[in-house]
């Protein structure tokens, strides 16, 4: 039987419980950052919701800037190594049609995530992003997979 | 600033719950004359909520649901967002669009005209409300055009939530019923003002 935990806007959780699963429901513009170590299988998810950190707002969990190294750093707390590490993206969707530029906020935040994965060296193992759908999400801390789920669709696992 | 929104006495509800009420009386008119047949509206319940609590209300973060977003501007500024569940959605398209309205199996890949009639109103709700509050309070406001989605509750409004990450987090909820016959259609009309709108807007009404 597995133990789910839901990781809320600008949460994160992190695990080492093989029948722990991390999950969001209802992942729109938002990114969901999986890293984990496989070797070690200790992982951790974070709930992303802007690209860049705001000036006097200290929460790193809501930026993919400050997310990536600060999940990194949870994860290693639990026992982690940092060159074994990987990382899952998903969500970053266009929930809206149209023209306003807030509609893009999802596609600029997957750009981020990846970017700032790049600039920390870790490897982007899988990315399930954009398009205009909503998604709920399932990382499995047995074995690392991303289970992903989407409204008139079947699940698609990576 | 979020705490004198969460803590309004009965008196600032109601003084907001007939903003709501004088809205939907506005929106009922126009819509009746849209559709060309008597639709009534009803204002059950006014309240203040943290928007995250928002996909709760509407069944939980994967309910599927159908939101109308749009930008409020002028004195106030800020987000609105009409949501209904799917099942909801249905029935009042059918009000609206008789034979032509889409069936369940149609809702993710809805054709133009029904997916114009739930723009529409979203329009006629937004400028009914706004319109409601601007004689109450004297400020000018105005919103943009619609966009519409049908998808989870809880990826429908964290765009609004990021959105508003770094500002207030509050919203306006007024749960919202059209009522044409025996039908009773349940949807929520939510403003969500930028935290010093909302400074605006309570100060209008005289709370503060």
């Amino acid at each position: 039987m597995y133990s789910k935990y839901t990781v809320g806007m600008a949460e994160y959780r992190v695990s080492q419980d093989p029948k722990e699963v991390l999950s969001i429901l209802g992942l729109g513009s938002c990114v969901g950052l999986c890293l984990y170590d496989p070797k070690r299988k200790i992982g951790g998810l974070a709930h992303i919701l802007l690209p860049e950190q705001i000036p006097g707002q200290t929460n790193p969990f809501k930026f993919a800037d400050t997310a990536v190294p600060a999940l990194l750093e949870e994860i290693e707390r639990l026992g982690a190594s940092r060159r074994n590490v990987w990382a899952k993206i998903s969500g970053g969707a266009k929930m809206f049609s149209g023209t306003d530029s807030l509609f893009d906020i999802g596609s600029r935040n997957a750009q981020a995530v990846k970017a700032v994965l790049q600039t920390w060296g870790i490897p982007l193992l899988a990315e399930e992003v954009g398009g205009s759908r909503g998604r709920s999400i399932m990382f499995y801390i047995e074995d690392g997979r991303l289970e992903i789920k989407t409204i008139g669709q079947t699940v698609q696992v990576v | 600033m979020g705490t004198y929104f969460e803590n309004l006495d009965d008196m600032q509800l109601d003084a907001l719950k007939e903003i709501g009420n004088i809205g939907a009386g506005n929106a009922a008119t126009a819509l009746s004359r849209m559709v060309g047949k008597r639709v009534s509206m009803a204002v059950p319940l006014v309240r203040i909520l943290p928007l995250k609590e928002v996909p709760d209300w509407l069944g939980g973060p994967e309910k599927e649901v159908l939101g109308v977003y749009l930008t409020m501007s002028g004195a106030v500024t800020g987000h609105i967002l009409f949501v209904m569940t799917i099942d909801n959605a249905l029935k009042l398209m059918k009000i609206l669009l008789g034979n032509m309205a889409p069936e369940k199996e149609q809702i993710l890949e809805m054709d133009e005209i029904a997916s114009s009639a739930m723009n529409e109103i979203g329009n006629i709700l937004s400028s009914s409300y706004l319109s409601a509050l601007a004689d109450f309070t004297g400020l000018r406001l105005s919103h943009s055009v619609p966009a519409m989605a049908v998808d989870m509750a809880g990826a429908i409004v964290d765009l609004v939530l990021i959105e508003i990450a770094r500002r207030g987090d509050h919203a306006l909820l007024i749960e919202t019923e059209f009522v044409e016959e025996e039908n009773r259609i349940q949807g929520f009309f939510m403003l969500i003002p930028d935290s010093t709108s909302l400074e605006v807007i309570l100060q209008a009404i005289g709370v503060n």
